[in-house]
């Protein structure tokens, strides 16, 4: 084990993933010499040479297409999307292509690609540099969504989503890549001491599909993905109440029996995430819990979200869901 | 028998920049191409054909020691020029303290158009006051051209009560209608095929208007600049579409950017007039826009223009362009510095000199601390007061919607 950041872990889920397969490349806007504007492929073609791991035109677009077709001809393409703010002139590559190639090939095509790509909010970003796009990838079918949240699970979830033959897209939260972010702007602890900060170097992962259980609880399930889960762990101590943490990780094919158990024994839930509300992951998550908890729920859902708005930049703290608005719906649903 | 092409090793090319880190950035000296070496088309009659030699040229007025000539000399005033100098030098003054402030953790985010300062400046001034103005994030020069309040864009790059766009987008991302300057937005090139639309709203209405728009040498990969020019292409409208080829987007080298030859020669192949011009001669700058104002007014379509220069500094305030280039590399960019150049010629013509040039420099520097303590009036990063929580739920639509109003009380800002 190894004290790692979430940008070494990435770093050396890559390394790992060049070493293991030669058929894995990695190309993006600024990932080849440079390394990537947050590092995260920081020495990577220097050891791999250019053409394993190397620059792109700007160009979303293009990359999602240039993925795909390197994918449908044997390779296993890692590409960077800078921010997640700018995957969207990759939209149609993703959605009507990639998502769909292998259906609509009857299985004879495939693309196991991967696209990393930082979102989340918290860097003073405005709304071009923060946004969380996961929900406008979930609704497509073909795509397995992916959100790590720590140094730990970013290693083992990038190498099964590079290992996956299905198209994934892969969130990682931003402000987390140098330390858990409590929903203090403030105080900005780095990863040193974290106990997820504690990375194998060599290969190991995390499987896909399977949410992660953060703290056991009994009086609330609280669900959340990304920067939210420590945002999360925050309000559960400042609640005071015994709430039991779910990390879900995967969004599509999200870990159903993991989150229904769970709140089979709390009888509530609260869902986070930083995106807004509206036809967010929570909806759907929501829908289904309620599809299966019915008998069980001891008090309405809850989400605690971003608003229904752009993503402000001076206001950030007023949008991004904070510890107090998450152990006020907590508490909430006690009083029921 | 099969004919065959003899194999390169190489799995296929990866473009290069000319120098990195530790090396000598050695760009042969000063430029081959000379002012006078291009002739002006006539813009009543210009065919993309007639500019073939432009697009792979380079339109040049001043010469390497600031001496004016040739046939796209604008022959400007004096009046003119010193002002063009005062804008330049104003911007990079005002960068300058930006960054400073950015620095001392006074403004989230700054980006300077440092090296680049002629071309906003010299290409809004050859406009008319009613043509409107796309820019991308390293143009804000344009506004000093039409005279937008310091201190207005000092409270935007806070985020401050004062902010036109409360606090709602980063730091020089500004909007001023006033101006006809259309919002800067970060995702890079939508602006391109935009302006296409701007100019062909103009078009619709019998307006008297051109819009100009720019994006960067790396962003000319995006679908949004060939949607721009084929768009242009098809329906000439009265558009100005300038690649501003500064070397650098980001760390990413043009000769990564492209395979091809010029930004400009691409316009040939859309038959749209295509230009490539020194981007840090603010004479030769303000000459082509001036003759492409004149050929869109007149209903003649687009002009496409490589702008070529140099981005002397970092991308922005986040990055480290060490990292990736030679340190001394703006130095020794054959294009030079366009404040100094212009300088230079009004020194030569005995129109400025050393002292005049001080004094400015000193009251503009004067002028930027005045309205940034100005700025600060209305409230500073470190402290406060922001726009309230309010803004962020106001103009998402024209009126706010019942989900969002709950969204807002609950809030309860």
């Amino acid at each position: 084990m190894v004290e790692m950041n979430m940008i070494k872990a990435l770093n050396s889920a890559l390394e790992v993933q060049l070493t293991k397969d030669k058929n894995v490349v990695i190309f993006g806007e600024d990932v080849g010499f440079f390394g990537g504007v947050f590092r995260v492929t920081d020495g990577l073609q220097k050891k791999f040479g250019e053409h394993r791991v190397f620059d792109s035109p700007l160009a979303e677009g293009g990359i999602a297409a240039i993925a795909m077709g390197m994918s449908l001809n044997g390779l296993r393409p890692v590409a960077e999307i800078q921010f997640a703010d700018y995957i969207f002139p990759a939209y149609d590559q993703i959605v009507n292509e990639i998502a769909k190639v292998r259906h609509r090939s009857g299985g004879e095509f495939t693309a196991p690609l991967t696209f990393r790509t930082p979102a989340g909010g918290g860097i003073k970003g405005g709304h071009h540099h923060s946004q969380s796009p996961e929900a406008q990838f979930t609704h497509t079918p073909g795509l397995k969504v992916v959100y790590c949240s720590n140094p730990y699970n970013a290693k083992g979830l990038l190498t099964s989503a590079i290992e996956c033959n299905d198209p994934v897209i892969f969130f990682e939260p931003k402000r987390c890549y140098r330390g858990p972010f409590y929903g203090d702007p403030h105080n900005v602890p780095t990863w040193a001491g974290h106990p997820d900060g504690d990375v194998p170097e060599e290969y190991y992962n995390v499987p896909l599909e399977e949410a992660r259980i953060v703290r056991e609880g009994s009086a609330c399930t609280v669900i959340a993905w990304g920067t939210m889960v420590h945002v999360s762990e925050q309000a559960i101590k400042d609640s005071g109440i015994d709430c039991e943490l779910i990390d879900l990780q995967t969004l599509v094919p999200w870990d159903r029996d993991t989150v229904v158990n769970s709140i089979k024994k709390t009888g509530r839930c609260v869902i986070v995430h930083e995106a807004p509300k509206t036809s967010g992951f929570g909806a759907e998550m929501s829908a289904s819990i309620q599809e299966r908890c019915f008998y069980h729920l001891e008090a309405p859902i809850t989400r605690v979200t971003g608003w229904d708005t752009p993503f402000p930049h001076t206001t950030e703290w007023d949008y991004i869901p904070s510890p107090a608005r998450i152990a006020e719906a907590i508490k909430k649903t006690q009083e029921e | 028998m099969t004919e065959r092409v003899t194999a390169t090793t190489k799995p296929y090319t990866i473009g290069r920049p000319p120098f990195r880190p530790g090396e000598d950035a050695d760009f042969g000296g000063k430029f081959t191409q000379q002012p006078g070496d291009l002739h002006r088309p006539d813009p009543a009659t210009c065919t993309a054909q007639d500019t073939v030699a432009h697009a792979s040229g380079l339109v040049r007025v001043l010469d390497d020691n600031g001496v004016a000539s040739g046939e796209w000399n604008p022959m400007l005033d004096a009046e003119t020029m010193i002002q063009g100098l005062e804008y330049m030098m104003r911007l990079r003054i005002f960068d300058d303290r930006m960054i400073k402030m950015q620095r001392t953790g006074k403004l989230s985010f700054y980006m300077r158009s440092f090296g680049e300062e002629a071309i906003a400046i010299a290409q809004t001034m050859a406009l008319e006051t009613q043509d409107w103005i796309f820019p991308s994030y390293r143009q804000p020069g344009a506004q000093f051209v039409r005279g937008r309040d310091m201190v207005s864009m000092i409270c935007h790059c806070i985020g401050n009560t004062e902010d036109n766009v409360k606090g709602r987008q980063m730091p020089v991302h500004y909007t001023w209608k006033e101006g006809r300057f259309i919002s800067i937005s970060s995702p890079v090139g939508t602006q391109f095929s935009q302006a296409v639309g701007v100019a062909m709203a103009s078009a619709y209405k019998g307006d008297d208007e051109v819009c100009i728009s720019w994006l960067g040498d790396g962003t000319s990969a995006q679908g949004d600049y060939h949607y721009a020019l084929n768009f242009a292409s098809t329906f000439k409208p009265p558009v100005i579409l300038n690649v501003v080829n500064n070397q650098w987007a980001i760390s990413t080298h043009a000769n990564l950017a492209t395979g091809g030859r010029t930004f400009a020669e691409r316009g040939l192949a859309y038959d749209i007039p295509s230009i490539r011009v020194d981007g840090n001669d603010f004479l030769a700058l303000y000459s082509v826009t001036k003759w492409a104002r004149l050929r869109a007014a007149a209903g003649l379509g687009a002009t496409h223009i490589e702008v070529y220069t140099y981005r002397a500094g970092a991308h922005s305030s986040s990055d480290d362009s060490s990292a990736y280039r030679p340190k001394d590399e703006f130095k020794q960019w054959p294009g030079g510095d366009p404040i100094l150049r212009l300088k230079e010629h009004l020194v030569k013509a005995e129109l400025w000199d050393e002292e005049r040039h001080a004094a400015l420099a000193e009251k503009i520097d004067d002028e930027v601390m005045t309205s940034y303590k100005a700025a600060c009036e209305f409230g500073d990063l470190a402290s406060g007061p922001y726009p309230p929580a309010s803004t962020i739920f106001t103009e998402v639509y024209e009126t706010v919607p019942w989900h969002v109003q709950e969204q807002r009380e609950e809030l309860g800002k």
